[in-house]
């Protein structure tokens, strides 16, 4: 992505305004405005359905927006003359599915983005790609492949082959929604142990015991509108809205 | 080789009738060879040729241009729904005729004699089946995979080259198996354009020995030897590229 001159670290790093989408006629988001800023970490919760997943996908171009503007660094996301490849440098994601790529082992899945992508040195790569496994506690997993793993293990993996693009912003879309409880901990540790290092962070999550625990501020949505935000203590202890109260009955 | 095995085959022919000349006979056994030279080459060359109008055509089966697309399922009609002895004499004949001849030096020579037709025409005809196999194969190579290789910054190229291909390789290779051998069994087709591959080498000894029964055999020995090896060569690109604790 080009450098934004006049963008600061005093701004928004991602910022969305009025973002409508939709799928045919059905529109699943109406109006969405969110701003996060560097190293905050931002929790999106609300029921299924509600736009979460379509939410987050839109921050970093994978899903166009109908209206509205997505801006990363101050920069518009959905401008067609933008380069979306330089985009995903800035902006990592993390799926409920892990996606890993099958046919490469767990070292090969880390490195080969910056390889191809940013088309980096080997070695940096590889080194960098050795820190990241250490991170997520994989180092003695590096020459397994994807199949050969347990799910948080396979998540971990995921983490670490967004981080090796060094992103400025992180998106999780439920990621330990498709896991064991015993291994859900492992992955939310890994997570936190970023956001302490000042990874800005943006999590849909059913996990409100972590969110609480981890956010700056929570987000609930509620049929493609944010209903109500907040800190995490205000959300979740005094919240306004009937339809948080609802919900959160219902999840807490 | 020849001098070995030649007694036997000799008096083989001598107590019994059965005349297998190619295993005595030094100008055969030259014939022989040389027709499974031959057939071994054109078999190579078919193959390779169908391997890479498949991915191409895959590829291009994906692109945004309607008409790509449109070309594409034109060709896979036309050669699936014709005859391959068809094809053959219709490249031979109909498009040999048009193609410019080459001065040797005194004499003309066509551009593209008939082993060159015979790799295009098959080539293309196995190229047609490819494509729908290796379409069916990225078919069912998930999209959030895919989806994954695009967030990482991925080009559309490069989740086809280092995403897409060897996933969905994996996933077709035992209809692509089938394919190779039918394409193996399909070469002998050349020996109506002349081509000097086994069938036809094998056709000019028994018209000079009269031996067509035994050649037949051999013919037949030689097709069921090649197959195997093809099959055996398939199964160990299987094992060799099978992932552990995938697809199990
Ligand atoms: N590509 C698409 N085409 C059509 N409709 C879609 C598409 N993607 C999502 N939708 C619809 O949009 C709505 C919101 O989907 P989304 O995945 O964003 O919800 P979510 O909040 O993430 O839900 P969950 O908690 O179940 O993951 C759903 O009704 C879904 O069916
Ligand atoms: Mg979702």
């Amino acid at each position: 992505m080009p450098r934004n001159e006049n963008w600061t670290e005093a701004q928004p790093i991602v910022a969305l305004h009025d973002v409508h989408k939709s799928f045919g006629t059905f529109e699943v988001l109406k109006g969405i405005d969110i701003e996060v800023m560097k190293g905050e970490v931002v929790c999106i919760i609300g029921p299924s359905g509600s736009g979460k997943s379509t939410l987050i996908r839109t921050i970093n171009g994978l899903t166009p927006v109908s209206k509205g503007s997505v801006k990363v660094e101050g920069i518009e996301v959905h401008d067609a003359k933008l380069d979306k490849l330089a985009l995903r440098r800035k902006v990592g994601i993390v799926f409920q599915q892990y996606n890993l790529f099958p046919h490469r082992t767990v070292l090969e899945n880390v490195m080969m983005a910056p390889l191809l992508v940013l088309k980096e040195n080997r070695s940096e790569v590889e080194a960098r790609a050795r820190t990241l496994l250490e991170k997520v506690k994989l180092r003695d997993k590096e020459d397994a492949y994807p199949a050969e793993l347990s799910g948080g293990q396979q998540q971990r993996v995921a983490i670490a082959r967004s981080l090796c693009m060094r992103p400025d912003v992180m998106l999780f879309d439920e990621v330990t929604a498709a896991l064991d409880p015993e291994t859900v901990k492992e992955v939310l540790m890994t997570i936190k142990d970023l956001a302490t290092d000042g990874m800005t962070c943006m999590l849909v999550t059913h996990e409100m015991g972590f969110a609480r625990e981890i956010s700056d501020r929570v987000y609930f949505t509620d049929a493609g509108r944010i209903v109500e935000s907040g800190p995490p203590a205000q959300i979740f202890d005094a919240p306004q809205d009937p339809r948080t109260q609802e919900f959160l009955s219902k999840v807490l | 080789m020849l001098d070995l095995i030649a007694p036997f085959f000799e008096r083989l022919n001598e107590t019994t009738g059965l005349n297998f000349s190619p295993f005595y006979d030094s100008y055969d056994w030259g014939r022989l060879v040389e027709g499974m030279t031959v057939s071994v080459k054109l078999i190579a060359a078919i193959i390779a040729l169908s391997l890479v109008i498949g991915v191409v055509g895959a590829g291009a089966q994906t692109s945004r241009l309607k008409l790509v697309r449109g070309l594409v399922a034109a060709y896979i009609e036309v050669f699936r729904n014709t005859p391959p002895i068809v094809q053959l004499l219709f490249f031979y004949f109909g498009l040999g005729a048009i193609t410019p001849q080459v001065d040797m030096g005194g004499w003309y020579e066509p551009m593209i004699g008939s082993f060159g037709w015979a790799v295009i025409a098959i080539g293309i005809f196995g190229g047609s089946y490819n494509v729908e196999i290796f379409r069916s194969g990225v078919e069912a190579v998930p999209d959030s995979t895919k989806e994954a290789a695009e967030s990482l910054g991925f080009s559309g190229f490069q989740i086809f080259v280092y995403v897409t291909l060897p996933l969905a390789f994996r996933i077709c290779l035992p209809a692509l198996t089938n394919n190779i051998i039918s394409l193996a069994k399909t070469s002998s087709l050349a020996y109506v354009i002349a081509v000097p591959e086994i069938t036809y080498s094998l056709s000019g000894i028994w018209s000079d020995s009269v031996n067509v029964p035994e050649m037949m055999v051999l013919l037949f020995a030689y097709y069921i030897v090649l197959v195997a090896i093809i099959a055996r060569v398939m199964t160990m690109i299987e094992r060799r590229l099978a992932l552990p604790g995938y697809g199990q």
